[in-house]
């Protein structure tokens, strides 16, 4: 029989303090009743003698120190799990919130999962073509990876991780009518407009009946935005591992969820590190990523495409930043090809997929592959510098070398980059169209590429 | 003597605080909670104990006892370990999976390496031999490539009093008993040492040998003595773990130690994948029957991911007392100062920079003196080498942890982010890497490879500089207006950065090149400096150089060239250069 304590110690922003609690453990939940009737779930997050700190997931607003009565639940933050979750919309913390009542549960597990053993992982090299040339050729993205979108206020991040979950699928899988792929989708902090705009384009294309959505929105409690990603993944993982499904995780926004984690830290009166930030940052965010992967023994995968916006398009703040150190790589978007009107707006140069050189190729996509994606990086560098070297002497001044780059460049980006929201390009089209822009440039710049590739598929462009 | 017990008053994260006894000793390793979690005592008082838990804390409750268990956070070391791959306490992650699976579980209790094995031993040694701490008295061929010697432990002296016949045994068995003046000490296969505490040896010595890495930039330019430390700063993206990978695949060690602290999951997978399938050219054999992995990837628990690093400098260390040379690849040291500072976090430590504790300097530099070539106990002479990854927040090399490691390592690579961007790698930033063994091991140069290889470095270098000083013209105004004179200086430079500097990891001959390849390298890049120069002093336009094509010749000897037989191929391009220029010179005689 567990004990229900009266009232509270002592309430700072989203934490309250109970005193005289003997029998709790570390992270056990608790619901706390208010007066009124209403129930909150929280949970524990510190331990100090017979004090008990606890998260309050729906926020402290109308708690007194009087007005309640909390009681352990004598378990940790579980998710009741079941294949019917496919189709449904749930809250942030796993409540169903589409109307349709509960699911029943084929079995319940801890959201905080656990770390997957490095023995028991496969090396994950299985391409998947998503239809966008810059990803395709430039930052490949593999099964089983964790590549986030960089992006910033106002750029389509949105669109371009729809248009990936729309179109992606692995080449001679097997899998055309996509039986075993879902999605699943969590919003954190995002505004209610983004979160129907999901909604709406996962019905449009038809595949809303194989995505479970996991909606806390910028007005819901901030609290509640940690427990968000751990629930999507214990969902993820449990359809692929359990179900053998091949699970494509969309986390959005990674920022807010790191906002959150500094508000309950900063209550908590945690030292700060970076800007605020609490100093285990970085395991915290790692133990959302690291539950992408393919296991040995298991049919299905967990990729992830988690969305950050970079406050003030700024690389170097802490949460692109300790995310560029754990995911394999990332998709960079740029606030100057965004103004241009370039869709999608990705900015090869800092975007990197460190999966795709075991993933491409010969017996992958296409023999000539890894020298071409090196050859248009390295070329692509070089437009930057004479772009920058004419914005000082104008573009007349140009050597006819450096015009030759601005050609190419402006080529580039109208022709690769650019495409359209519904264009699903094959990766030998993407890869031929890579040549063709190449054939701009002389030869003897192609130092990137082997002779046997520039003899096969080198043609100089016709002026 | 009953253990000493406490009991749980509070939990913050990996942090618990302990009531109910003042018998703990700083760093002892203790048992916490029911499901006896493994922890280390990390600060006592009069009446709490503070202990950080190397497993997730969830489910610990108040009252729970911890205990102790008398002794400091030790590891096994014994045949097993090679080709192993282990958590940053010494469990077998394989032996973690056959009990629980694909994911790790908590409290699991399995022992540090293979009880049961038979070792076919030996023995070396004779009964009323007199030995001392470190004395190789049996050996064991431990993988096909690395022959286990298995010592006294350090301490123990005296006189052999009995010693078992060669044959099979398992790491726990009694091969030999020492007798001394307190009594007989038995000495089994196994020994067991504290994990931060550093291993004895005799004297150390001084720096004169080279680390051979195969990579052109490093061993040309800067490169890394056996027994030095070496620190590979670099944002993300820029290729430290790739830099890793290619050392540990081809560096001249005879073992290698790869700690993969707070990193991928799927990087430790790649490496555990990658090294069982590729072979050493050396020996013909898997590069896993001389690698031993710890991995305590990112999402594993935190206090174990500062232990790690411990662990693998103690693995190195115990390799080194046998008379190996052993090179240790720490990825990421970045991830193991976090570590550090949020347990000072949680424990409410006042920070210094950045959050870090003030003690952030002396652990680092508690960790690379462990770096070093010396004498054992026993005579021979082996080295523990160090490279460190630092992952500098934002990129920025002043932050506290690159700062701080570059006070006590001497070889300095720091990686670089435009040169990444432009896919160049190793991209290395020869302008503000360095290395301060040089000097030490220029005899060593002399001697092996040629005798004016150091001098080439040094003219190489001095080009490099110069290209960057015009680098800065050009950037303002176009490399067109420049004179010819500093014009091939960009040329030669282009010639040395794409043909010499940048190195295809993936190109079957470029991922190793031996020393020999890079020095005639060198030799036909200054070749083509000095012919260049002819042309420029006898007035004659470049333009006639670059048209001939013969720098893209040169850019291209890393593929067209193997890596064995070398003299011939070498020699004719060395003659193509001289005919191409002496054709170009005549005709502007004509």
């Amino acid at each position: 029989m567990a004990i229900e304590y009266m009232g509270l110690n002592n309430i700072q922003g989203p934490l309250a303090v109970i005193d005289g609690v003997d029998d709790t453990f570390y992270e056990e939940m608790v619901t706390v009743t208010l007066d009124s009737g209403e129930k909150r779930i929280g949970r524990v997050i510190e331990i100090s003698g017979d004090k008990a700190v606890i998260q309050v997931f729906e926020g402290t607003s109308n708690l007194s120190l009087t007005n309640t009565k909390t009681k352990f639940m004598g378990e940790p933050m579980r998710l009741p799990l079941s294949k019917e979750m496919l189709g449904r919309t749930l809250d942030g913390i796993g409540r169903p919130i589409d109307g349709l009542g509960d699911y029943f549960a084929d079995e319940v597990r801890d959201v905080n999962g656990q770390p997957i053993n490095p023995v028991s992982r496969e090396y994950p090299n299985n391409f998947i073509q998503t239809g966008i040339s810059s990803i395709d050729c430039l930052a490949t993205l593999i099964r089983g990876q964790k590549l986030p979108i960089f992006s910033g206020d106002g750029m389509p991040h949105d669109e371009l991780a729809m248009q990936i979950a729309r179109q992606a699928k692995v080449v001679d899988s097997g899998d055309e009518n996509g039986d075993s792929f879902a999605i699943v989708f969590a919003a954190m902090g995002v505004k209610h407009d983004v979160a129907n705009y999901f909604k709406k384009s996962f019905e449009e294309s038809g595949v809303l009946g194989k995505v479970v959505m996991f909606l806390n929105l910028s007005n819901d409690p901030v609290v509640e935005r940690i427990i968000t990603p751990r629930c999507a993944l214990t969902a993820a993982e449990y359809l692929a591992f359990k179900h053998d499904m091949h699970v494509l995780v969309i986390l959005t926004d990674m920022t807010s969820y790191a906002e959150a984690l500094r508000e309950v830290s900063s209550s908590k009166g945690e030292i700060p590190s970076r800007k605020g930030f609490p100093g285990y940052l970085y395991s915290d965010l790692a133990s959302i990523y690291e539950r992408a992967g393919i296991i040995k023994d298991a049919k299905g995968s967990v990729t992830q495409v988690p969305i950050l916006t970079m406050p003030n398009d700024d690389i170097t703040h802490p949460v692109p930043d300790l995310t560029g150190y754990i995911t394999e790589g990332q998709i960079v978007l740029g606030r100057d090809l965004s103004l241009k009107g370039v869709y999608p707006p990705v900015s090869i140069l800092p975007s990197l997929s460190r999966l795709m050189k075991d993933g491409i190729g010969e017996g992958f996509t296409r023999e000539d592959h890894p020298d071409l994606s090196n050859q248009l990086f390295a070329s692509y560098s070089k437009v930057e510098d004479a772009k920058s070297l004419a914005s000082v002497i104008g573009e007349d001044e140009l050597s006819e070398m450096d015009k030759k780059y601005i050609a190419f460049g402006k080529a580039f980006d109208e022709k690769f980059l650019a495409q359209s929201r519904d264009d699903n390009r094959s990766i030998e089209d993407t890869l031929d169209l890579g040549w063709e822009l190449l054939g701009m440039l002389p030869k003897s710049e192609l130092d990137r590429v082997s002779d046997q590739m520039l003899e096969k598929y080198y043609k100089m462009a016709e002026e | 003597m009953a253990n000493t017990e406490g009991r749980i008053f509070g939990i913050n994260g990996p942090v618990v605080t302990v009531k109910g006894s003042d018998a703990f000793e700083m760093q002892e390793m203790v048992y916490v909670g029911n499901e006896e979690l493994i922890g280390e005592v990390i600060g006592v008082t009069r009446d709490t104990t503070i202990v950080q838990v190397y497993e997730e804390t969830t489910g610990l409750k108040k009252g729970e006892s911890v205990v102790g268990t008398g002794g400091p956070l030790s590891i096994t070391l014994a045949p097993g370990i090679i080709s192993n791959i282990f958590d940053g306490i010494e469990r077998p992650l394989k032996d973690i999976r056959n009990l629980s699976g694909a994911f790790v579980e908590r409290g699991l209790k399995v022992s540090n390496l293979d009880e049961e094995k038979m070792w076919n031993v030996t023995v070396k040694a004779k009964a009323g031999d007199y030995v001392t701490g470190g004395e190789v008295i049996a050996v064991t061929q431990e993988t096909n490539l690395i022959e286990h010697r298995i010592m006294i432990p350090p301490g123990v002296n005296g006189t052999i009093d009995w010693i078992a016949d060669s044959g099979g045994y398992k790491i726990s068995d009694v091969i030999a008993k020492v007798k001394s003046g307190e009594g007989v000490t038995d000495v089994t296969i196994k020994q067991k040492w504290p994990i931060k505490k550093a291993r004895p040896y005799s004297e150390r010595q001084s720096i004169s040998r080279p680390l051979v890495t195969g990579q052109r930039v490093i061993d040309a330019m800067f490169p890394l003595a056996k027994g030095g430390a070496a620190a590979i700063p670099g944002g993300f993206g820029t290729g430290k773990t790739m830099t890793q990978h290619q050392l540990a695949k081809w560096c001249d060690a005879d073992i290698i130690v790869y700690i993969g602290c707070g990193e991928r999951g799927n990087e430790m997978t790649q490496v555990l994948d990658e090294f069982s399938e590729l072979i050493d050219p050396k020996s013909q054999r898997p590069l896993l029957d001389r690698t031993v992995l710890i991995a305590n990837t990112s999402n594993m628990p935190v206090a174990a991911r500062e232990a790690s690093i411990y662990t693998g400098v103690t693995l190195a260390e115990y390799y080194r007392d046998m008379g190996y040379d052993v090179a240790l690849m720490a990825d990421s040291t970045s991830r193991w100062a976090e570590a550090l500072r949020e347990i000072s976090g949680r424990l409410e430590e006042m920070p210094a920079e950045e959050g870090f504790p003030a003690y952030l300097a002396s652990r680092l530099s508690q960790f690379y003196e462990r770096a070093g070539y010396v004498t054992n106990l026993n005579g021979s002479e082996g080295s523990v080498s160090i490279i460190g990854a630092v992952s500098p927040q934002g990129g920025d090399f002043s932050e506290p942890v690159t700062q701080n490691t570059k006070r006590f390592i001497r070889c300095f690579w720091a990686l670089d982010k435009s040169l990444a961007y432009a896919r160049h790698y190793p991209a290395i930033q020869w302008l503000t890497s360095y290395s301060e063994y040089i000097d030490e091991l220029d005899d060593w140069y002399k001697m092996n490879v040629a005798h004016n290889f150091m001098e080439k470095r040094n003219r190489i270098m001095a080009i490099l500089q110069e290209e960057s000083s015009l680098m800065e013209i050009v950037k303002l105004i176009g490399a067109d207006v420049l004179p010819d004179s500093q014009k091939a200086t960009l040329e030669v430079a282009r010639a040395i950065r794409t043909g010499f500097l940048q190195q295809n990891a993936f190109h079957k001959d470029d991922t190793y090149v031996p020393l020999e390849k890079q020095n005639r390298m060198m030799d036909v890049i200054l070749l083509f400096d000095k012919r260049i120069r002819q042309c420029v002093d006898k007035g004659i336009v470049l333009s006639k150089v670059s048209e001939s094509g013969i720098a893209d010749d040169i850019i291209r000897i890393k593929y067209s060239i193997g890596n064995e037989n070398i003299d011939a191929p070498f020699k004719a391009l060395e003659d193509k250069i001289n005919q191409t220029f002496d054709k170009i010179i005549f005709e502007r005689v004509e």
